[in-house]
């Protein structure tokens, strides 16, 4: 995978649990264009292994000079938004890979609702700025704890104007779901992204009140969830590989020195598939990506995010 | 190195011609004695200096012959340039990827100069000089994919990625192997390749997509593929079938090798970045049988890969009412020697 090499150029404590990190490259060109939603993975090394997360990129896509991020210090972190909030500063260098967009706007929409919670904001940072420049309907819904702990709130205000909705749960405000999605007119689209009972809340809202499904759009990327180790056998690259309890199944393969396909490292996108060949004791399927056929079945395993219940498993790798 | 760019013709007299290092570039598609569809699919990554794959977009000696040819045909049946509304990004996406592409890889014939949005494109060979502002399209004598789809040597297809799938919602199509802009235009991936034999059933189609979804930034892909073609046509579309679908009945024993082309496409796919849409790209390649048996590997390859066609793809590439003559003439060139695989010429 073609990876570009960044500079970090400033470092933002936005609310005390988010910072907002800006890459520029090393000779000061110009980074890629992206579309409105993107994601890159941030490779970073730490603690003897490499960390890849991705982030979503927050800037306007027209303005290449600078990347944007921001991240979430995790409670529970495996070390991957620790690391960026401890160990990442002004000055040093990271890889990071080309924009990935998995959370597109629907281009043939009338109107696009767009719901955050919390840090779910990012995406639509940059999604705002498509909208605006293309001169399309939108509204942005903006939920979180509290006005002290919400990022870029004034920002958002500036940008957005009448098209932005708050809502600060300490202050009693809530997003009445059914009251949004009931009055809205034919060829919108929502998009969500925030923690997983609101996204899964705004799923099942517009499917009871109709909407088809593909005016629906949510992105939920998934921390590699902590587990029991195992083993994993690769049977083209006929080695074993220890899977520790706070690693992902790809990370070890990585580690192991064997090069397995990726791409969002979230459960997402589908590109890490392998075949399964044996298991004892079933598979923990973590993955949004195969239908729940494809899990039961057992032959497929996403290696991001999902792991083995067994203690061995060996792999079409 | 500059190209020395041909004048000929791709209809009426058929001027079109291969010099030797033309045919020797040729991107010969078959690897094997017996050939089957497959998720060929491969990075479009730089290859050898000379071959059509040194560079992302391939311009050669029939550069200027080729976008003379388009623009007869555009100009008879403009309906083979369409763009829906939504693509605008798209366009100037591809706008920007070509003309970025020729001007770095092609110095001694392309420039493009870039100021903020007002960039200024020299195309020498085509003696085409303009200024135009990046994002407005009223600067600019056509729409931007019109402009510069003209300007390269190919067919596009741009593809919009929404509900898991994709969409051909854009293209500037004049030198297809018998399929319709007009009528594919908005369908979706499962809907254009619907009249692919066999390939459905073997999941080909399905793997290919799921692919194609996550196609990535600077990480463009590409395959071959082939058929065959009465003259050296660009144009044979459906449109125009009157004009060529019945030079078929003129193919016979003693002018096969001259009447008969291999027809190959070099298909690549670019993910873009503004538009997150991607361009198909059909780059076109055309050599007689003649000229295929300069290289007797070659010679024998086809005849193999011919002789053991399924007769479902033989009718599916239009070759049904000529095939037995080619298979029989190629045979003379054919002593049984074993082939190593690859595509290679010697």
């Amino acid at each position: 995978m073609n990876m570009i090499d960044v500079k970090v150029a400033a470092i933002k404590q936005v609310t005390p649990l988010i910072k907002h990190f800006t890459f520029v490259k090393e000779d000061g060109s110009e980074l890629p264009s992206f579309s409105g939603g993107s994601h890159i993975v941030v490779a970073l090394d730490a603690d003897g292994r490499t960390y890849r997360n991705p982030y979503s990129l927050m800037g306007s896509p027209t303005e290449t000079d600078a990347y944007h991020i921001s991240v979430r210090r995790q409670e529970n972190s495996r070390g991957g938004s620790a690391f960026m909030h401890e160990n990442v500063s002004v000055g040093m260098t990271l890889k990071i890979t080309h924009p990935v967009n998995l959370f597109t706007l629907a281009k043939m929409a009338h109107k696009h609702i767009l719901i955050a919670g919390g840090i779910g904001i990012t995406p639509f940072m940059s999604q705002i700025e498509d909208l605006k420049r293309l001169g399309v309907e939108y509204e942005l819904h903006y939920a979180f704890r509290s006005y002290a702990q919400a990022a870029f709130v004034d920002e958002l205000k500036k940008s957005c104007g009448s098209s932005l909705y708050c809502y600060g749960d300490s202050d009693g405000e809530r997003l009445d779901m059914q009251g949004l999605l009931s009055w809205q007119p034919l060829g919108t689209h929502v998009y969500v992204c925030g923690p997983s009972p609101m996204v899964v809340s705004v799923i099942e809202t517009a499917r009871n009140l109709g909407w088809p499904e593909h005016s629906i759009h949510n992105e939920q990327f998934l921390s590699p969830p902590v587990g029991e180790p195992f083993k994993v056998q690769l049977a083209k690259s006929e080695i074993e590989v220890e899977v520790p309890a706070e690693m992902s199944m790809l990370e070890a393969i990585e580690a192991a020195g064997v090069k397995a396909e990726y791409l969002c490292r979230g459960g997402v996108c589908g590109r890490c598939e392998l075949g399964v060949l044996e298991h004892d004791g079933g598979l923990e399927h973590h993955d949004h990506f195969l239908t729940e056929s494809e899990k039961a079945s057992c032959r497929k395993i996403m290696p991001c995010v999902s792991r083995s219940k067994g203690k061995r498993l060996l792999l079409d790798l | 190195m500059a190209l020395n760019f041909k004048q000929e013709t791709f209809r009426d007299d058929y001027s079109y011609s291969n010099s030797a290092h033309a045919i020797r570039r040729f991107p010969f598609p078959f690897a094997e004695d017996q050939y089957m569809y497959s998720v060929n699919i491969e990075p479009h990554t730089k290859g050898e200096p000379g071959s059509v794959y040194e560079f992302p977009f391939d311009i050669d000696e029939h550069y200027v012959a080729e976008c003379l040819d388009k623009e007869i045909t555009l100009m008879q049946d403009p309906g083979r340039y369409h763009a829906l509304p939504h693509m605008m990004d798209a366009q100037w996406d591809f706008l920007e990827l070509t003309m970025t592409a020729l001007a770095n890889d092609y110095p001694e014939h392309f420039s493009l100069s870039r100021n903020g949005q007002t960039w200024t494109w020299d195309n020498k060979p085509l003696g085409v000089c303009d200024t135009f502002t990046f994002g407005d399209s009223s600067t600019l004598v056509r729409e931007p994919f019109d402009y510069i789809g003209r300007q390269v040597q190919g067919d596009f297809v741009l593809l919009d990625q929404r509900d898991g799938t994709l969409y051909a919602d854009a293209g500037i199509v004049t030198s297809q192997a018998d399929w319709s802009l007009a009528f594919n235009v908005g369908m979706s991936w499962k809907e254009w390749h619907g009249p692919v034999p066999r390939a459905t059933e073997i999941g080909v189609m399905d793997r290919a997509l799921k692919y194609l979804l996550n196609l990535q930034l600077a990480n463009p892909v590409r395959r071959l593929n082939w058929t065959m073609t009465v003259n050296p046509r660009l144009d044979t579309s459906p449109e125009n079938y009157p004009y060529w679908g019945g030079d078929r009945n003129k193919v016979n024993t003693d002018n096969v090798g001259d009447l008969v082309n291999l027809r190959v496409e070099l298909q690549s796919l670019f993910r873009l970045p503004r538009s997150n849409a991607i361009v198909f790209s059909i780059r076109c390649y055309l050599m007689s049988l003649k000229d295929v048996t300069s290289y007797p590997r070659w010679a024998k390859r086809l005849h193999r890969v011919q002789k053991t066609m399924h007769p479902d793809l033989i009718e599916y590439k239009g070759m049904t009412k000529f095939h037995p003559i080619v298979v029989d003439w190629l045979s003379k060139f054919d002593d049984g020697a074993e082939l190593g695989i690859g595509t290679h010429p010697e």
